[in-house]
């Protein structure tokens, strides 16, 4: 294993395959969301098959996690937003899944990988994009033009409107892939410094005592950041969604 | 790589006077070697690495589109099926559980009813009871006194009787009395007549 902090993020083929002279290998990163959809699908699968009228432990984590993002959605985008249920809980649970694997050593963090995380942006605004000209034909564009705004400002508030949302995607995929990406980096390095100074002799193991509880230290807040990272993109999805059902209600 | 040269100068200057030196350092650096050169392949930061973008996007969108399916078309529906049927249940058994609390009320109204009828009944019977008690020993009372009363009479009768008969004695006794006293005073006799005549005279007064 190197010690190297930027090796986990490696991407190396397990199988390749080549169609039409592109790359599409499946690589470490695509054995890891398979592994994502296998153990979140089989989690939830598995918990409620009992169908239970009172939940076992289990069972309610799953509850729990489908009336969280309920009432998120809910709150968020009122109840039109309701039709977008499934597309939240999927991406809340694909994502943490991915963030609480990633927490493995030697797994892979698919979300640490921008394309990844850019990818999944973009099919929220795309679908924000496409559901409110669908149903608000241009309409939508009011989402541009807040009200009450005098008729001198307009151009420079819908500017500002425009380049915030088309700022979205990107803040929206560079804020997850970035915390992981950051929080693993961080981990290796604290932990590397473990290994280099334990190599020092009996005072370099008494000096690795600090990097250790860092270390611990960190990968505690690296699980708090797992699920705030998954609750965010949530989060701001649902926001997102709310313009597209509500375009000019803000 | 930070770590990895820092590594290798720690092994450096630890181990320098020792006789592997040359090779530990050589290991560390070949190692390095070969991390720079597996990123130097594609020689940019592995996340950005842009030859592995196609095959990345493609089993996105394989895994999530099946995972989005699961969810939406098993999952959802499920978890959904689990939480609506708690809600019916539990608001049947509330419904229930006021329907059973009516019933109970209903049963300590007509308890209570049936103790307030029993109750009267109750003293109705003690008022009668007594009653009945009194009237008997009114009756009693009567009888008893009225044969006591009766009692009375006839030994007043026989009173009665002992007197008159006593009081006919009483002259018989008298006159011969009388006719004692009278042969022993004037030691003559006396006519039975002129006694009786005297005591019937005394007697009159």
């Amino acid at each position: 294993m190197s010690n190297d902090p930027t090796h986990q993020f490696l991407v190396n083929k397990i199988v390749p395959i080549e169609i039409g002279g592109i790359d599409f290998s499946f690589t470490n990163a695509s054995l890891f969301m398979v592994a994502t959809v296998g153990a979140a699908a089989g989690f939830l699968y598995l918990t409620t098959s009992q169908r239970g009228l009172i939940p076992t432990r289990l069972q309610s984590v799953s509850e729990m996690s489908y009336e969280f993002i309920a009432s998120m959605l809910r709150e968020g985008a009122g109840n039109g937003g309701m039709k977008f249920f499934p597309m939240v809980f999927s991406l809340f649970m694909f994502i943490l899944t991915a963030n609480l694997l990633g927490m493995f050593p030697y797994f892979f963090t698919i979300t640490s990988q921008i394309i990844v995380t850019f990818a999944l942006a973009l099919f929220v605004i795309g679908t924000v994009l496409f559901y409110g000209f669908y149903k608000h034909g241009f309409g939508f564009l009011k989402l541009f033009v807040p009200q009450g705004v005098p008729g001198v400002l307009l151009p420079l508030v819908v500017s500002i409107e425009i380049i915030s949302f088309l700022s979205r995607p990107i803040s929206l995929s560079v804020r997850l892939f970035a915390n992981m990406l950051a929080g693993h980096i961080t981990l290796k390095v604290f932990a590397g410094f473990v290994t280099s100074l334990s190599a020092l002799g009996a005072l370099g193991i008494g000096g690795a005592i600090l990097p250790l509880i860092m270390t611990v230290a960190i990968t505690g807040l690296e699980f708090l950041v797992c699920f705030l990272q998954a609750y965010v993109f949530a989060v701001l999805t649902c926001m997102y969604l709310n313009d597209a059902v509500h375009p000019g209600s803000h | 790589m930070f770590v990895t040269a820092a590594y290798a100068q720690q092994s450096t200057t630890t181990e320098g006077a020792e006789a592997h030196d040359a090779a530990a350092a050589g290991e560390v650096h070949t190692e390095t070697g070969v991390a720079h050169e597996g990123e130097a392949g594609s020689g940019v930061f592995p996340p950005f690495d842009s030859t592995h973008f196609a095959s990345q996007l493609l089993w996105l969108a394989i895994t999530f589109g099946l995972f989005y399916l699961l969810m939406s078309k098993v999952i959802i529906p499920r978890i959904g099926g689990i939480l609506e049927t708690r809600h019916d249940r539990i608001a049947q058994d509330l419904d229930e559980a006021s329907r059973l609390k009516g019933e109970a009320d209903a049963a300590i109204a007509s308890y209570e009813q049936e103790l307030a009828t029993a109750k009267a009944k109750g003293h109705q019977i003690a008022d009668g009871a007594r009653e009945a008690a009194k009237s008997k020993a009114v009756a009693d009372r009567n009888a008893v006194e009225a044969d006591l009363s009766k009692k009375i009479a006839a030994a007043e009768d026989r009173i009665a009787d002992i007197k008159t008969k006593a009081l006919a004695d009483v002259g018989v006794i008298a006159e011969e009395t009388a006719t004692a006293v009278v042969k022993q005073l004037i030691g003559g006799t006396v006519t039975k007549a002129e006694i009786v005549a005297a005591v019937k005279a005394s007697a009159g007064n």
